[in-house]
């Protein structure tokens, strides 16, 4: 096994996923590092769904999914056959490109992940305190039993990044959080990412590159070889990608040429 | 030049291609009034049907009385005291009945209604020798009384409207006016609530496992769902069959209430009965919940499993509750189907003369389906009638049941 | 080509414990799995449940001192009583009046599905197909009633009472086949509506009318869908006890006048279970022989249609 430096929060060595027999992903080695935001950009179909997915074990639902290499989370590679998978998802959280809240109150919501974990606190307190932090407690605390499907787009999202909050992530990977929402809505959510990066973990893919520009402070951009294979081919500090990328791959991307 | 050889218009002037395009579109406009006309044969067959069935439940009869009630009193019976009443029952009646009918209290006391009942159906003893359906009594009515003055001298001729209040309270009798559907009627509800209480659970646990569990497509997960689909398609007698010889036969301690200390059974009883129907209704229960639960966005589950919740905890919550109102109606329609269901519990044994009221899972019992077909195959005329009644039952107990079910779908989906 | 990265920021003291990431035994999850598998299973249990107790007294049946296998199949009179054992009798005349059924469903039930997917407003279908589901949802024995008290004087006043005995095959037949309308079409339409809208299209484009597409083209692309719907038609005829019982006759005849009265494997069934039965009696054990005879019959007819509509669906999607 690699060994693992504490300051990166996750860390994916030598990657490679394949959907049956097709490579989806190949040889990616990625550390994140904490309290920072990692944007991972790209075209279309350069296996960055399937890489952040990875990370919190989804791509197990996926009959024909399979993952060779390691992701290591506390000096524990993910994928060993000794680790609970239903842990690692609620350590490591993650919030949809369609806002998805379930088809119940706002409360519930948010609650219903806790309590599902063990949590036997203050509900109420709980709740609060993750809408404040999602920035959505000023714009539902007056009706809380509402429905949440009858929010606008943007708040929902907030939603549920208040729901993936309430259970207490190290780490929050977002698959293109922002690609279904108006761009108001979409700025709002920027700034939450700001704030929450202080205490979280917070990995986004996004299709959109000044999104990426804005918001992240290290980004790793993936593109397709010849097989239609995912592959990484840069990964630094935001600031540096955008101004000198150093494969013309990147500068391509960057500047428009293809994508 | 080949006329046909460019491609003819409808405009071209040459007869014979005008003829062909007159002759294609009388063509066309033929076969779609034939189809037309095909849609309306559901539509007749539906009226025809339900104008058969009502046609027999009321009409003239010719009823002959085995006293005379004018030989009882000069006034109408209905016009009687309570003690005028008794007074003819005590003279009419041997000692023995009359032990029978006071034990509840002496007749001045059960009320006056059940007198009059006592008066006609044990002294006057009424007994329909004719009836005539409704469109017959509606067109002729000369005929009909004309027939009965020559045929039955000794008859008076009353309009009965054979599905009545009392129709539904009376138990089974060999008279077809004193019969009744009361016992079918319990005995087709005991019947469900077994049917479903065994079904619901056992459906509903194994449409989950195939659709949330199995998701492998291995070889056994295959062979069970190829299995349910086959079982949807055997008929329901052979149902009845299984029944027979494996709940009334082998687990005969089981279904008789033998091992539970009831004495004197047989295999025949309602749990058998409810077994089997269980089992017949098993595979269409399972593949409609299987409907209710692939419906679920699978954007639900991923919401739930992010955020660490176990597949059970994720089914229990969200894809459950969601699935919910399609699996109500699933049922629903399943229940419908095994209250007009015949077949297996003809081949299981119930039995088509009881008397008494079904007491528990234990006891021997009747159905309404098979009161029908009982009063159906009679040979005497009139027990179609009560044939015809019954099916009226029938048929608005499973009108209410699946407008319940529309009901209840409408309001679930609203919610969401 | 990675560069490298700048010092990270102090690690906050919540997460320098080490989480229990360890799998672990979940009672509650594997007992629930277990018990729904078991749900699961219920139906093969049933299945071999049919299969085996249908072939245990079958083969009760035919190890008995009366029966032969030959004469079971090949010989025309079912007379207990003094030994005879033909199930012919019994398979006609499920046969005549399946095929009666069938001459009455198909083509209603095809024309109904063309007009339905390929003629009618949303208007008509929405009022044509709650009739059907309604008349799908009658029970058996009420069709059973009406083919007795409708149906059989009907034919009788139609070809005379000399012709036409009470009990009789034709009208069995003939309302079975009404039974079956609202299945055979609903079939039939669903078969015919997944035909791609493409095609009709192209048809159209071509200048064909409403009806040389929907016969021409539409029904012939649809066509093992159809035959599929047709094909589980008939089982569900062969299958259907109640209307055969009430209507039909009881007493085994071998005849093809369909005028005439006759009984069924399944009204046999009925019969037979319904009346005085001793268990291990020759009667007794032949009601599971008839019995495995007919779920064989069925089960053929199902896998066949089944095989017939996916392969209709394969082309299509």
């Amino acid at each position: 096994m690699t060994k693992s430096n504490n300051h990166y929060a996750i860390e994916a060595h030598n990657l490679n996923i394949f959907y049956g027999n097709f490579q989806a992903v190949k040889n990616v080695d990625l550390e994140i590092e904490r309290n920072k935001i990692t944007a991972i950009i790209g075209p279309s179909g350069c296996g960055k769904s399937t890489v952040i997915r990875a990370f919190n074990r989804m791509n197990d639902f996926i009959l024909t999914a399979r993952v060779e290499g390691e992701i290591l989370f506390h000096e524990k590679n993910i994928y060993a056959s000794d680790i609970d998978a239903v842990q690692i998802r609620r350590m490591i959280g993650m919030v949809f490109q369609k806002p998805n809240p379930f088809p119940k109150s706002i409360y519930e919501n948010v609650a219903w992940g806790a309590r599902v974990n063990g949590f036997r606190g203050n509900t109420d307190e709980l709740v609060e305190q993750t809408l404040r932090a999602a920035a959505l407690w000023d714009e539902v605390k007056d009706n809380l039993k509402r429905n949440a499907l009858e929010l606008s787009g943007g708040q929902q999202q907030r939603l549920c990044i208040a729901r993936a909050l309430a259970v207490k992530p190290e780490i929050i990977l977002m698959d293109e959080p922002c690609s279904a929402l108006d761009p108001i809505a979409t700025l709002k959510i920027e700034d939450l990412m700001r704030e929450l990066s202080q205490e979280y973990t917070i990995i986004i893919v996004t299709h959109n590159m000044q999104q990426a520009a804005r918001v992240s402070d290290n980004t790793a951009f993936f593109t397709m070889d010849e097989d239609r294979a995912g592959i990484m081919v840069e990964y630094g500090l935001t600031s540096h990608i955008f101004t000198k990328p150093h494969d013309q791959r990147t500068e391509d991307y960057i500047t428009g040429r293809f994508g | 030049m080949n006329k046909l050889l460019s491609t003819p218009s409808m405009d071209s002037p040459d007869p014979e291609i005008q003829a062909f395009f007159k002759g294609r579109h009388r063509q066309a406009t033929l076969w779609q009034v034939i189809f037309n006309l095909s849609t309306l044969v559901g539509i007749i067959v539906l009226v025809i049907l339900l104008v058969t069935i009502l046609n027999r439940t009321m009409g003239f009869t010719a009823v002959e009385n085995e006293i005379a009630p004018q030989s009882l009193s000069d006034r109408p019976m209905d016009e009687l005291e309570i003690n005028e009443m008794a007074a003819i029952i005590r003279g009419q009646l041997t000692r023995n009945r009359m032990r029978t009918i006071e034990r509840a209290g002496p007749l001045e006391e059960q009320g006056r209604g059940k007198v009059y009942e006592i008066l006609i159906e044990e002294v006057v003893q009424p007994k329909v020798v004719q009836s005539y359906t409704l469109i017959d009594s509606l067109t002729k009515r000369g005929q009909i009384s004309a027939e009965i003055a020559e045929k039955f001298p000794q008859a008076t001729m009353e309009f009965r409207f054979w599905l009545n209040a009392r129709f539904l309270q009376n138990a089974m009798a060999s008279e077809p006016t004193l019969a009744g559907v009361r016992s079918a009627l319990l005995g087709s509800f005991f019947l469900i609530v077994i049917t479903i209480s065994v079904a619901f659970p056992i459906g509903i646990g194994a449409a989950i496992y195939l659709e949330e569990y199995a998701v492998a497509k291995n070889w056994i997960n295959r062979i069970i769902q190829t299995n349910i689909d086959n079982l949807a398609g055997v008929p329901s007698i052979v149902y009845g069959i299984l029944g027979l010889a494996v709940f009334v036969r082998i687990l005969v301690p089981f279904t008789s209430g033998a091992m539970f200390g009831v004495e004197g059974g047989s295999g025949r009883t309602i749990l058998s009965a409810g077994l089997t129907m269980a089992l017949l209704i098993l595979p269409i229960l399972i593949i409609n919940a299987q409907e209710a639960i692939r419906a679920v966005p699978n954007s639900l589950r991923q919401a739930s499993y992010g955020l660490g919740a176990t597949r059970w905890q994720t089914i229990w919550n969200h894809v459950l509750p969601y699935a919910l109102p399609g699996i109500l109606t699933g049922t629903i329609l399943a229940v419908s189907r095994a209250i007009g269901e015949t077949a297996p519990l003809i081949v299981v044994g119930a039995s088509t003369f009881i008397t008494s009221d079904p007491s528990g899972p234990f006891s021997s019992f009747s159905a309404l389906p098979i009161q029908i077909f009982n009063w159906t195959t009679r040979p005497d005329d009139t027990f179609r009638n009560i044939a015809a009644a019954a099916i009226v039952v029938l048929l608005v107990s499973l009108l209410t049941l699946n407008a319940v079910a529309i009901i209840l779908r409408n309001r679930f989906t609203k919610r969401i | 080509m990675k560069e490298t990265i700048l010092q990270p920021k102090a690690i906050k003291v919540s997460q320098r414990v080490t989480p229990n990431l360890q799998k672990r035994i979940r009672l509650g999850e594997t007992f629930i799995t277990a018990l729904l598998f078991f749900c699961g299973a219920v139906s093969i249990l049933t299945t071999l449940g049919i299969v085996f107790v249908l072939g245990n007294e079958a083969w009760l049946f035919f190890g008995g001192p009366d029966v032969d296998l030959r004469e079971f199949f090949f010989t025309t009179t079912w007379q207990p009583v003094i030994g005879n054992f033909g199930v012919l009798p019994l398979v006609l005349s499920t046969l005549i009046t399946s095929f009666i059924a069938m001459c009455v469903a198909l083509p209603l039930g095809l024309s109904m599905a063309v007009y339905l997917s390929e003629y009618a407003s949303t208007k008509t279908r929405s009022i044509l197909k709650p009739i059907l589901e309604i008349l799908a949802g009658i029970p058996t024995v009420v069709y059973g009633y009406f083919a007795l008290t409708f149906m059989t004087p009907v034919l009788r006043g139609i070809f005379g009472d000399g012709t036409v005995s009470i009990y009789n095959m034709a009208s069995a037949g003939l309302v079975l086949g009404i039974m079956i309308l609202p299945l055979v079409s609903s079939m039939s339409e669903d078969a015919l509506s997944s035909v791609p809208s493409s095609l009709r299209e192209a048809a159209y484009g071509v200048g064909a009318n409403r009806l040389e597409t929907a016969v021409q083209v539409v029904v012939p692309a649809a066509l093992s869908g159809i035959i599929a719907a047709f094909i589980i038609g008939v089982s569900r005829a062969v299958g259907e006890t109640m209307i055969v019982a009430i209507a039909a006759g009881s007493g085994p005849k071998f005849t093809f006048n369909p005028f005439e009265s006759a009984e069924t494997m399944t009204g046999y069934i009925a019969r037979i279970s319904g009346g005085d039965l001793s268990y291990d009696t020759p009667d007794y054990n032949s009601i599971f022989a008839i019995g495995l005879l007919l779920f064989l019959i069925t089960l053929t007819l199902n896998i066949t249609s089944r095989v017939i509509s996916r392969r209709f669906r394969e082309v299509y999607e």
